[in-house]
């Protein structure tokens, strides 16, 4: 069936093609039917991506070796969904999943965004099919997953350290969030466009922008789990090009979704949402561009990747057209209202949005400078992790900060004795975990005790709100306490559920200072019957065992693990060796304490044949916060994104209240 | 075979999809966009985010956010913007 794959994605590209001519001629001449056809072609577009798509998961099923693509990513002894997840474990599979999930995103938003109005939805429709354009034109013509061979025997297999669930989840989530962004991006390019800068391109795509956000901070956590159990160096981020890649974006995309309230509640930072939105878009380009392109690995690599000259020109163009239409447009975005106080709830958010941007454009000059640096004098020269690490201390305690000060604050103003009153029980709380911090020996890294202070600031803070806002709502007639705080959430959804996210973010927070700053590392070379300590455990080395998986010989290192006197029971740290791929890989052995949230963390480094074991040993202080942070993440973005009854019906009163001018 | 066949009907049935405003609608008595009036809707937004406001400071202040001087202070100004801006939408209506 490759002859379907193919011709689904030559239909692909002409309908894409349609809809941005036949779009951007209907909007120009405000025809309304060309103007619907144009986007019918964005939803058949899809549907005609997604045939594709169908019949790449199918070969990959069948392990049908005569796809080039399916004989280099699996093989007959792979499991089925290791072999599914091939699809996004290339470059072509890669390509053809941006452009499903956009056709997909971009036909939903503009079929569920047509109540926004006519006039600015035929202007979305051909810059989504601009940027569909060239993702069907890379997978016709430069980089196909249907080309065809003489299948071989059996296909190359997939690299062992991809054989895991996490990566299963990690790309498609990082996927949605890349792709998500355009979105937002094509709305407020399609409002300039149309020359309407109200807002209506905002409403429109409020939660388009939030379940981006939403799944680009999601992927980014199921990839840390994924490098903190696969990878396993003992840790789950390393300010690697490619993780940098999709924070740049979500941290642009972060500050979106707060200037945007602004714009929302006082009508101020027009011009600056724009700057964001697009700025958030050509990030997720840009990263797209990082991980397919083979720059990271130097300029050379580039040079020869078949996209890498694509994907800079179409940066270069969706970063020109971005820039012509913002100033082109600027007058028309220019606020009447202007920040009544420094002191006030949308001067924090001003305040963060520049912390996060300046983190954005620090963390991209980190991942910029190697590649320049090897473009300029010829020779790589890399930022290590201490250059981030600074930024991320410099910019990363402020926001931590304004994450408590925020919610306490004002819109407007706010006097000092009001601030007083607000600040006094967050503060105090704070105060108090500090002292506790300090009587338990967190002093041992000033950062991590000053940062543990201020995170315990802002969930006294959040805490703070909850029950103030839970308590109005009980003296405003609420049968009882569970209602009150229901309420409460059901009627400021975007408040209450940002303030969980701000929750998961400083459990986050807390987890990553806890496993980094007060971590033990031990390292030790123990034979059949020694012993080894790391803080409060003891791990005996009893035997070394061999076992064969369904498609990897595994060598693991049995040890006994003690408390005190508890026992703990056996961890197996080792290596598998995949005969077919002609790979090895480190498995790491992880025992989690539920209740304190620590975790034991052991590397079996070198394995000789005598037995003789080289462990290396991490006890790592609530590491597993972040992972609940990643399940409270996720709660309250579902909270925020919950579709709410009464503002829209209050939208659709303003639309019928505006009548058409044609 | 097959995949020629699935292929061509993808083709037809993209092809009517697309073709499909045209078919419902051969002589529409308007082909016009529509666009909603800018003043009124810069109007009505300019409405719903003063009683937002008000709301928002309202509750703020049930909940002790704003202190009362502070609420004095910018209660009377928001009420007035919002009356202000309820009288020029019923007036652009009208």
């Amino acid at each position: 069936m490759p002859e379907l794959g193919r011709a689904a994605l030559v239909a692909a590209l002409g309908l894409a093609i349609y809809a941005l001519l036949a779009g951007g001629l209907a909007a120009h001449r405000r025809k309304r039917r060309l103007a619907r056809s144009a986007q019918n072609a964005l939803v058949a577009a899809f549907v005609a991506t997604a045939v594709a798509a169908i019949v790449l998961v199918a070969a990959l099923a069948r392990r049908d070796f005569s796809f080039v693509y399916v004989a280099q990513l699996t093989s007959s002894d792979l499991p089925l969904p290791y072999a599914l997840s091939a699809f996004w474990g290339g470059q072509e599979g890669s390509l053809l999943l941006w452009l499903l999930v956009l056709t997909g995103l971009g036909a939903a938003a503009v079929v569920t965004g047509r109540r926004v109005g006519e006039d600015v939805i035929a202007w979305v429709v051909p810059v989504i099919a601009g940027v569909a354009t060239f993702f069907a034109l890379l997978v016709v013509a430069v980089e196909s997953p249907f080309a065809t061979q003489v299948a071989p025997a059996e296909g190359a297999g997939m690299t062992p350290s991809l054989q895991n669930p996490y990566m299963v989840a990690h790309p498609p989530l990082l996927y949605l969030g890349y792709v998500g962004l355009t979105i937002p991006w094509a709305f407020a390019m399609g409002a300039l466009l149309a020359r309407r800068v109200d807002e209506r391109w905002i409403v429109a795509t409020r939660r388009w922008t939030l379940l981006a956000w939403g799944f680009l901070g999601l992927g980014q956590l199921v990839g840390a789990k994924w490098a903190y159990e696969e990878v396993g160096w003992g840790g789950y981020f390393a300010w690697d090009p490619v993780e940098n890649a999709a924070l740049m974006p979500w941290l642009a995309a972060t500050a979106f979704l707060h200037s945007v309230m602004i714009q929302e509640k006082r009508g101020m930072l027009r011009a600056w949402n724009v700057v964001l939105v697009v700025l958030a878009f050509s990030l997720s380009i840009f990263g797209t561009f990082l991980t397919r392109s083979g720059i990271l690995n130097s300029i050379h690599a580039f040079a020869e990747s078949p996209i890498g000259a694509w994907f800079l020109t179409f940066i270069t163009l969706v970063v020109a057209f971005s820039l012509y239409l913002f100033f082109s447009r600027l007058p028309l975005l220019r606020s009447k209202t202007r920040l009544e106080s420094l002191v006030s709830r949308e001067a924090t958010f001003l305040y963060n949005n520049l912390l996060l941007v300046a983190l954005s454009l620090t963390v991209l000059w980190g991942v910029l400078f190697p590649i320049l640096s090897e473009a300029v004098r010829g020779e790589q020269r890399t930022i290590g992790p201490g250059y981030y690490n600074f930024f991320l201390q410099s910019f990363g305690l402020p926001l931590l900060l304004l994450m408590g000060i925020g919610p306490l604050i004002a819109w407007r103003r706010a006097s000092l004795r009001a601030l007083r009153r607000t600040f006094a029980w967050p503060m105090g709380a704070a105060l108090a975990a500090g002292v506790a911090l300090l009587a338990l020996g967190a002093g041992s890294s000033p950062l991590g005790l000053v940062a543990y202070t201020f995170a315990a600031f802002v969930l006294g803070s959040i805490v703070h709100e909850f029950v103030r806002g839970t308590s109005a709502r009980k003296a405003l007639g609420a049968a009882s306490w569970p209602s009150a705080f229901g309420q409460l959430v059901s009627h400021n959804r975007r408040r209450y559920g940002g303030y969980v996210v701000h929750a998961a973010i400083v459990l986050l927070a807390i987890g990553v200072i806890g496993s980094s700053l007060y971590q033990t590392v031990r390292e030790e070379e123990l034979r059949p019957g020694q012993a080894m300590t790391a803080g409060p455990y003891t791990l005996a080395y009893s035997s070394l065992e061999r076992r064969q998986a369904a498609n990897a010989e595994e060598l693991r290192a049995v040890l006994v693990v003690s408390r005190g006197d508890r026992d703990l029971g056996t961890i197996e740290p080792g290596k598998n060796r995949y005969p077919v791929e002609q790979q090895n890989s480190n498995e790491v052995a992880i025992r989690s304490d539920p209740l304190t949230g620590e975790d034991l963390f052991v590397i079996a480094d070198q394995i000789d044949e005598d037995g003789t074991v080289y462990f290396k040993v991490f006890v790592k202080p609530l590491v597993n916060l972040i992972w609940l942070a990643g399940v409270v993440f996720v709660l309250g973005t579902l909270i925020t994104l919950w579709p709410d009854a009464r503002e829209a019906r209050r939208l659709a009163a303003r639309s019928a209240l505006a009548p058409s001018e044609t | 075979m097959i995949a020629l066949a699935l292929g061509a009907l993808l083709a037809a049935l993209c092809v009517v999809w697309v073709a499909l405003p045209f078919l419902r609608e051969p002589e529409p008595a308007d082909d016009t966009l529509a666009a909603p009036g800018a003043r009124r809707l810069a109007l009505l937004e300019e409405r719903d985010r003063a009683l937002a406001a008000l709301k928002e400071l309202e509750f703020d202040h049930r909940t002790g956010t704003i202190s009362d001087e502070d609420y004095r202070a910018s209660v009377g100004a928001l009420r007035r913007q919002a009356a202000e801006t309820l009288r020029a939408a019923d007036a652009h209506a009208a």
